[in-house]
């Protein structure tokens, strides 16, 4: 959110922000608002779990889990692949309703926006009084609604999910017991719980200086939200630097889509002077102006994490949203200007964007580049890459369209019957299916103690059968093994075949599956 | 009215431009791969192809150069093992990966081919003779080396895996730990002359190490590409740095 006031230590303390949570958003999304109670349903996205509806769940379904582990849980589990232009604006009428209450609220993505608490709760007479305010508003557009009040938009979005309002100066203790991976990015949480750091209470215990020595900028933001202040000090903007951009258009646009195209221009321009000035900012507000004299605005967050890609995404969604509301009609005129205006500055020593540092000539061409391959394949085609937990070589890589930021996924281990380097060089999307058989022909079957039935002699795959001319493992998945239902353990060998290649197989309930090819 | 300081100070500005489009400059690969190339790294606008199943010296040729901080692209690879990639020295963050291009693979590419340092490339389809000219354009203006998984029509440099075996595996013992990947170089040019070259990729300690010349005479599995693979074939040569024209890691 925009400022902070200062403690007598100096220490930036957050504002008072009230977070509103849909719940399940990119379910309501798919289904509309109130879907059949009993409908198991999950929206995937990149073939894992995004969200899940309440027979989904009950059923043992989780966020984060592929499709696959999925619908073997629940039968008859309906599989949506995610829409997020409907999510969008579908949530714009919510965003709507709610800034009747209060001014300079903001859209942290749809499902979820903030807003500065303190003045509106003054105004409507007490922060209880103004989350019950929200709720209903919500509820008059037909969703239910979760709110978190609390110190700073970090604490007060974990508030929204327990339905609670920390008094002032409680969010440290409030944050205290929840786990680290809420806070930072899986590098993070990763070297943190090899330090045996799970909590954020615990991490907030660190000295100061030695986040900074040890885990550099993200780890002092990080530190510093943890503690329940603000992630970086908000700055006023250095006077006669003008840092909002403008297009204006003549004739006006009626039509959405070169309103699209100018959005990635202003976006480039609003990236570079921010650059320039050494800032990032917490939000951006889109703005564009009729021919009448009307208009409309609305703030996104950013963060200093958007691209240029992720922005003019964000200004097509709002774009489409009002395009909804008839903003584009003949009797407007037309849209005559867009802006963009950046607002809760920070100093962003490095670039704001994290996808790189240095070279800032080299950064521009990558960003240019593949900002032409987005407008060929899509929006989430080139993606950037980082490492995860997980044991199976495709759980351990984490792919993000590029532009957005990584999301947060647990780090924490260890992940007994993880296989070490060297890993398979294709990882097929999803498991296919291959017969193991030993010298007789009978499948290889892997006992309750983890071991190897019969030697595997033969590989069956696809395209034909292979000599298996060597064998190692299994390695079972589940740490006790024996207790876990028979079913569900899975277990891996890695075997080597008459043309020298090597394979990594999985068995799953009996059956087995070619996991990884080490020589394509 | 030329102010020559005022023009002193633009050409410094257009430096890194001109730097990047200067014919000199070479994307760096890994020392124990620098013999397979002829120039012993990768020239902008000149293809690379790797045939025979060589995904992992595919990824190992951009590791040098996206630790040196060189923008690398992968298009076209489905189910590309990322994890791997890292453990054979990719820096990740210096990454763009397009899995599925589909029929666009030819546009995608050249658009990133404008923006990166080296673009590693598995056509989605028949390569016509245009395609490639255009595509070696752009590359070669933008700066950009091509590493092609799979044949190339006017390759420059053709590195074709002939035989692979791996170390560690026994019979129901040890793990995957080593892999010796016999390469057989070619090409047009400098590199029309053939070689074949010996590689760990990766040796027992995960890293990318050149077993040795693999001269016909000293090799038994030199004429005969496949049998290298046959279990218990491999040798164990002494790596030397002094003799062989690959150098150690």
């Amino acid at each position: 959110m925009g400022g902070a006031g200062k403690d007598a230590g100096g220490e930036a303390v957050p504002l008072r922000v009230l977070a509103a949570w849909v719940p399940d958003w990119p379910v309501i999304t798919v289904l509309g608002a109130e879907p059949e109670p009993d409908l198991p349903v999950v929206v995937v996205e990149r073939g894992r779990v995004l969200a899940a509806s309440g027979a989904a769940r009950r059923g043992g379904v989780r966020q984060g889990q592929k499709v696959r582990s999925a619908q073997s849980l629940v039968a008859g589990l309906a599989v949506h692949e995610r829409h997020i232009d409907a999510e969008a604006k579908l949530f714009e009428p919510v965003a709507d309703a709610v800034s009747l209450l209060a001014a300079r609220l903001e859209v942290v993505r749809p499902g979820l926006l903030a807003l500065p608490a303190a003045g509106a709760a003054r105004y409507h007479g007490g922060e209880h009084v103004l989350a019950e305010k929200v709720v209903d508003a919500v509820e008059a557009v037909g969703h239910e609604c979760r709110i978190g009040i609390a110190d700073g938009l970090f604490a007060a979005q974990l508030a929204a999910r327990a339905g609670r309002i920390v008094p002032p100066g409680e969010s440290a203790r409030f944050l205290a017991p929840i786990p680290v991976s809420e806070l930072a990015g899986t590098k993070l949480t990763d070297l943190l719980g090899r330090l045996g750091i799970v909590t954020i209470g615990r991490f907030a215990g660190l000295p100061a200086g030695s986040v900074a020595d040890r885990f550099g900028q993200a780890g002092v933001v990080a530190h510093r939200l943890a503690r329940g202040a603000e992630g970086r000090p908000v700055v006023a903007r250095p006077p006669g630097v003008e840092l909002t951009v403008e297009q204006r258009f003549d004739p006006p646009f009626t039509v959405v889509e070169p309103l699209v195209f100018a959005a990635r221009v202003l976006a480039e321009r609003l990236h570079a002077g921010l650059a320039g000035a050494g800032l990032a900012c917490g939000r951006v507000e889109i703005e564009v102006e009729c021919a009448d004299g009307t208009g409309a605005s609305r703030a996104w967050r950013h963060e200093g994490l958007l691209s240029v890609g992720a922005v003019a995404e964000r200004v097509r969604w709002q774009l489409q949203a009002w395009q909804q509301r008839q903003l584009f009609e003949e009797a407007s005129g037309g849209v005559v200007a867009l802006r963009l205006v950046p607002d809760g500055l920070v100093h962003d020593p490095g670039r704001q964007l994290s996808l790189a540092d240095g070279d800032q000539e080299a950064t521009e061409r990558i960003e240019r580049a593949v900002a032409r391959v987005q407008a060929i394949l899509g929006h989430t085609a080139p993606v950037t890459v980082e490492l995860a937990g997980g044991r199976a070589p495709a759980d351990r890589v984490v792919r993000t369209p590029w532009g957005d930021a990584h999301q947060e996924r647990r780090a924490d281990g260890p992940w007994p019957g993880r296989l070490p380097a060297p890993s398979p060089t294709r990882v097929p999307a999803s498991p296919v299916p291959v017969r193991l058989l030993d010298a007789e022909g009978l499948e290889v079957e892997i006992t309750a103690r983890a071991e190897a039935r019969s030697a595997p002699a033969r590989l069956v795959l696809r395209t034909g059968a292979v000599e298996v001319t060597g064998w190692a493992g299994p390695w079972p998945e589940q740490e006790r093994w024996w207790d876990v239902d028979e079913a569900r353990r899975t277990a891996r060998i890695q075997v080597t075949v008459a043309d020298g290649r090597a394979l990594l197989l999985a068995v799953t309930g009996g059956r087995w599956h070619l996991e990884g090819d080490y020589d394509t | 009215m030329f102010d020559s300081g005022g023009m002193e100070a633009s050409l410094a500005a257009l430096a890194p431009q001109l730097r990047l489009s200067r014919p000199g400059q070479l994307v760096p690969v890994l020392p124990a791969l620098e013999g397979l190339l002829p120039e012993r790294g990768l020239r902008p606008g000149a293809v690379v192809s790797v045939t025979g199943g060589g995904t992992a010296l595919l990824l190992a040729l951009a590791a040098a150069a996206s630790t040196a901080g060189t923008w690398c692209a992968v298009v076209g690879v489905e189910g590309l093992g990322l994890l791997a990639a890292a453990e054979l020295g990719v820096d990740l963050s210096r990454l763009v990966v397009v899995e599925d291009a589909g029929d666009q693979w030819a546009r995608v590419a050249t658009a990133l081919a404008d923006g990166v340092g080296l673009l590693l490339l598995r056509p989605g389809g028949r390569v016509s003779g245009r395609t490639a000219e255009q595509l070696a354009t752009v590359a070669r203006r933008g700066g950009c080396a091509l590493v092609v998984s799979g044949e190339w029509p006017g390759a420059r440099v053709r590195l074709r895996v002939a035989a692979r075996s791996w170390e560690g595996v026994g019979q129901g013992r040890g793990r995957l730990r080593a892999r010796r990947l016999v390469v057989e170089a070619g090409g047009r040019g400098a590199a029309a002359r053939e070689r074949r070259y010996e590689l760990w990729l990766p040796d027992g300690q995960g890293a990318v190490r050149a077993v040795g010349p693999s001269a016909a005479g000293t090799a038994g599995t030199a004429g005969a590409p496949g049998t290298a693979g046959a279990a218990g074939a491999v040798r164990r040569h002494k790596a030397d740095p002094a003799r062989g024209p690959l150098a150690v890691v």
